[in-house]
């Protein structure tokens, strides 16, 4: 493998490891935060004990969200130095903004938040809560607008053959950032939700105590998923139509849509291999004019398919390759405009369906648990702890097709934006030798895979111990509030 | 505009040494200074609540070079790739080791961690140095700003020497810091092993500065070494006299004295080329367009402000020293977890029952 294949497997890698952690961080962060404020309101205990509980489990995962969130702040320029250089002007400032508006934020109120318990003021302790969990979404908002700008250039002009900036509105504002940072906030809600909705729907199974604790989490959680799933579909329809007028190569091979059809089917599944554009030997099952529906808000559009696409952007674009040793094997050779077939068709359609699955076993295992009745069978075990990765899987396959389906471009050119404005992958990658590349990618593997293996280690030790595991046994004169004359010993110490 | 942005991105690295390198430090000197498992907690505990904002004046220095310097972003950091790599790993293990460290009750486990924190702490501080020293003394670049030559190319007896600089400063700093911060037996042999180590562990940086000087320096970059000198030398005496806060307020002197000089004669340069003076990266060349620093200005103007009153907030919160008789005693879940059904109560009758937590908050 040369430098380019390395470079992206690393970035693949490291990115959706890093997106594990970061949907749960951004939705359950949230969520705690009610959950303390319900507590400081009605002064209920069942409340204390759902945020220290879910609080917890947020700390562990947080704890990995930081560290593989530096990894990434870094690897554009190790990595990617060409691309680097190229979008510099445009790219780093939501980036660095990101860096002085959220992250500064997040980790400073977070450390009150654990270590505050007996040193702040209720309600003190309360807004750093909140200052910690809005801005993990604000966060959210500043790396999407970055990410968007690659799917969709805007707000520059191309000045000695780099873009640069020319509005910073137009950027925080594009159209794909809008449709992008809903989609992706209401996915960690479904996250988070779901989580809830697992979590505690075991415990109830396995009749633990506080099951007050859980009933009210079961209950939480499923409305937050539903919330987060209707927000999903109305973000997602939105994103698939601004996706059909600006990459409409990403929505063709979402599809594998070979032909162009007028009106187009929708593909609900295919049988046999979707990997070849010509869609020789392959078999859909599909639904009559609802892709021209979802591309154009109209039955009887046409939808343009790969075949047709392909000949346009060699027009633009180019048929083959510079002749570059720094583009590698790839140098001289024909450009392949369409991107991997199988990981954009089945990764959108996983997406979806994952998704689907989670809100349903949320909504189910809401209706089994209603007034009070808890189903017995080991099936209903199965079911809260399986739905607990349908969000995870949803959120992963949705950012795998959305990053392979701009491939090869890593700055895709935007139809109606400035032209030049657009880099092949193939050019964005350092000068660097497979070697370094190489040991890098096997030491990230290796002490991410390791690093999991532990984070699911503590979860699960913590999830099995409940309420009882973070919130001592209550002393007479402790009505969970902080005690001003206590001061010899840490509420909580590392 | 350009040099002002200069002048910035010298400003988050200095708020990254002076803060961090005291986190390095008392994890540094965590088996040193912490013979027992509470003493060992001390230590972590001073730099609990602040590590990870401490941390994030990295990111920052790292995202605003990106976005005001591309060119320097992108040849410094493909340049030092291994050696960053490193230093990213030993972040990723000391970041996840304080978190986790704690979560279970078991020697083994903890000795794991204190490892990983230790290892951490000492790779991380040598590859700040070396990234720091390699950027001022210049990297083999080429015309396009690629490096030239191989992967170890950053390792150069100049960047060596400035790996061992940033290391020794953490050290003390973080035996200073811990004098601070601590209170009985604790506090005594911090500030006992940072008069012993202290004039070995400084020299690599003076000598750096030195190094720096003669090669680069101008007049007022001579001046800022000799605060560095004169600041290190008032440290020492404060914390002989056992005025602990001056002391450590004169590291402070001392690393942005430092900060100062390396910057100072590194401009006009941001990255110089030690193939030809002509490819170097200068602070014009590498910059982004006037009005990218506009935008980039107008958001560390008001970020930056409210940044610095809501850390200090921070530390004033947590200003009081930690001594053992502080740490509560450990409260995580055992391994055998808490069956649900033989155990009664529930929250909404007024008690959240929890008959297996292996110990109560009572030290």
């Amino acid at each position: 493998m040369d430098v380019l294949d390395l470079a992206r497997w690393q970035f693949g890698i490291t990115t959706v490891y890093h997106f594990l952690m970061v949907p749960l961080t951004i939705g359950l962060s949230l969520l705690v935060a009610g959950m303390q404020t319900a507590w400081v309101r009605t002064g209920d205990r069942k409340y204390l004990a759902m945020t220290k509980f879910w609080g917890k489990l947020l700390l562990i995962n947080f704890a990995m969200g930081v560290v593989t969130g530096i990894v990434q702040e870094f690897q554009f320029g190790m990595t990617w130095s060409a691309y680097s250089r190229f979008v510099g002007d445009v790219f780093g400032a939501p980036l660095a903004m990101e860096g002085l508006v959220a992250f500064f934020v997040e980790s400073t109120f977070l450390g009150l938040w654990i270590f505050g318990w007996d040193r702040l003021p209720k309600k003190v302790h309360l807004a750093c809560v909140w200052a910690f969990s809005l801005a993990t979404i604000a966060s959210a908002y500043f790396i999407l607008a970055a990410n968007s700008w690659m799917q969709h250039p805007v707000g520059v002009e191309l000045v000695d053959g780099r873009p640069r900036l020319t509005s910073i509105w137009a950027v925080l504002g594009n159209n794909t950032t809008l449709a992008a940072f809903p989609h992706t906030v209401f996915g960690a809600f479904a996250v988070a939700g779901t989580f809830l909705v697992g979590v505690a729907a075991w415990h109830l199974w396995r009749r633990s105590d506080d099951g007050p604790v859980w009933r009210a989490s079961v209950k939480f959680g499923t409305w937050v998923g539903v919330v987060a799933f209707t927000g999903l579909a109305i973000s997602g329809d939105v994103q698939g139509k601004l996706m059909f007028e600006q990459q409409p190569m990403k929505m063709a091979a979402a599809e594998a849509l070979c032909h162009t059809e007028q009106p187009a089917a929708f593909s609900v599944f295919a049988i046999g291999d979707v990997s070849r554009p010509d869609c020789e030997n392959v078999k859909s099952v599909t639904v009559p004019a609802l892709l021209s529906f979802l591309a154009h808000n109209d039955f009887t559009t046409e939808v343009k398919g790969i075949e047709e696409l392909v000949p346009l952007y060699q027009e633009k674009y180019g048929t083959n390759y510079p002749v570059d040793p720094k583009l590698g094997e790839l140098s001289g050779k024909p450009i392949d405009y369409v991107p991997n077939l199988p990981v954009t068709y089945w990764g959108f359609r996983l997406m979806i369906g994952f998704g689907g699955l989670a809100v349903g076993a949320g909504l189910l295992v809401l209706w089994l648990t209603r007034g009070g009745r808890t189903p017995r069978g080991r099936w209903f075990k199965w079911l809260a702890l399986g739905s607990i990765a349908t969000p995870f899987l949803a959120n992963s396959f949705g950012w795998i097709f959305t990053e392979m389906g701009r491939q090869p471009f890593v700055v895709v050119p935007n139809p109606s934006g400035v032209d030049g404005v657009w880099m092949f992958t193939a050019r964005a990658v350092s000068s660097s030798t497979p070697g370094e590349v190489l040991t890098s990618l096997v030491a990230l593997t290796l002490v991410y895979g390791v690093l999991a293996c532990v984070e699911v280690f503590l979860i699960r030790r913590y999830v099995r111990a409940g309420v009882a595991g973070v919130l001592p046994a209550r002393k007479p004169d402790d009505d969970g509030s902080r005690d001003d004359d206590r001061d010899d010993v840490l509420t909580f110490a590392y | 505009m350009e040099t002002l942005w200069f002048c910035v991105i010298a400003l988050l690295w200095l708020g990254y040494l002076f803060l961090e390198g005291f986190d390095f430090g008392v994890g540094m000197l965590l088996p040193v200074l912490g013979r027992s498992e509470r003493e060992r907690r001390v230590l972590i505990n001073t730099i609990g609540p602040v590590w990870d904002g401490n941390e994030v004046w990295l990111l920052v220095a790292g995202g605003a070079t990106f976005a005001a310097f591309p060119d320097w972003y992108a040849s410094l950091f493909s340049s030092v790739y291994l050696p960053l790599v490193l230093f990213l790993l030993a972040l990723i293990g000391r970041g996840v080791a304080f978190e986790y460290r704690g979560k279970v009750d078991s020697a083994r486990w903890r000795r794991t961690w204190d490892a990983v924190i230790v290892a951490g702490s000492w790779v991380a501080p040598l590859g700040v140095g070396l990234l720091l020293s390699a950027t001022v003394f210049g990297m083999p670049l080429d015309a396009a700003g690629d490096r030239v030559g191989s992967p170890f190319a950053s390792i150069r007896w100049e960047t060596l020497l400035g790996a061992a600089a940033v290391a020794g400063y953490a050290l003390v700093h973080g035996a200073v810091f811990l004098s601070l911060k601590t209170e009985g037996e604790v506090r005594e042999r911090a500030r006992a092993l940072a008069l012993k180590v202290a004039p070995v562990a400084l020299l690599p940086l003076l000598v750096l500065l030195l190094t720096v000087q003669l090669r680069f320096g101008s007049a007022w970059t001579w001046g800022a070494s000799i605060v560095v000198a004169l600041a290190a030398l008032g440290a020492y005496g404060r914390l002989v006299l056992r005025r602990e806060g001056q002391a450590f307020a004169l590291m402070g002197v001392a690393v942005a004295a430092t900060v100062a000089a390396l910057f100072g004669a590194l401009y006009p340069n941001v990255l110089p080329s030690t193939l030809d003076p002509a490819w170097s990266l200068t602070v014009a060349g590498a910059a982004s367009s006037p009005y990218t620093l506009t935008v980039m200005t107008w958001v560390a103007a008001f970020g930056t402000p409210a940044v610095l009153v809501y850390q200090g907030w921070t530390y004033w919160v947590f200003r009081k020293r930690i001594g053992t008789r502080h740490i509560p005693a450990v409260s995580v879940p055992s391994a055998s977890a808490p069956s649900g059904s033989a155990s009664s109560g529930s929250v909404s009758s007024g008690s959240v029952s929890s008959g297996s937590v292996s110990s109560g908050q009572v030290p």
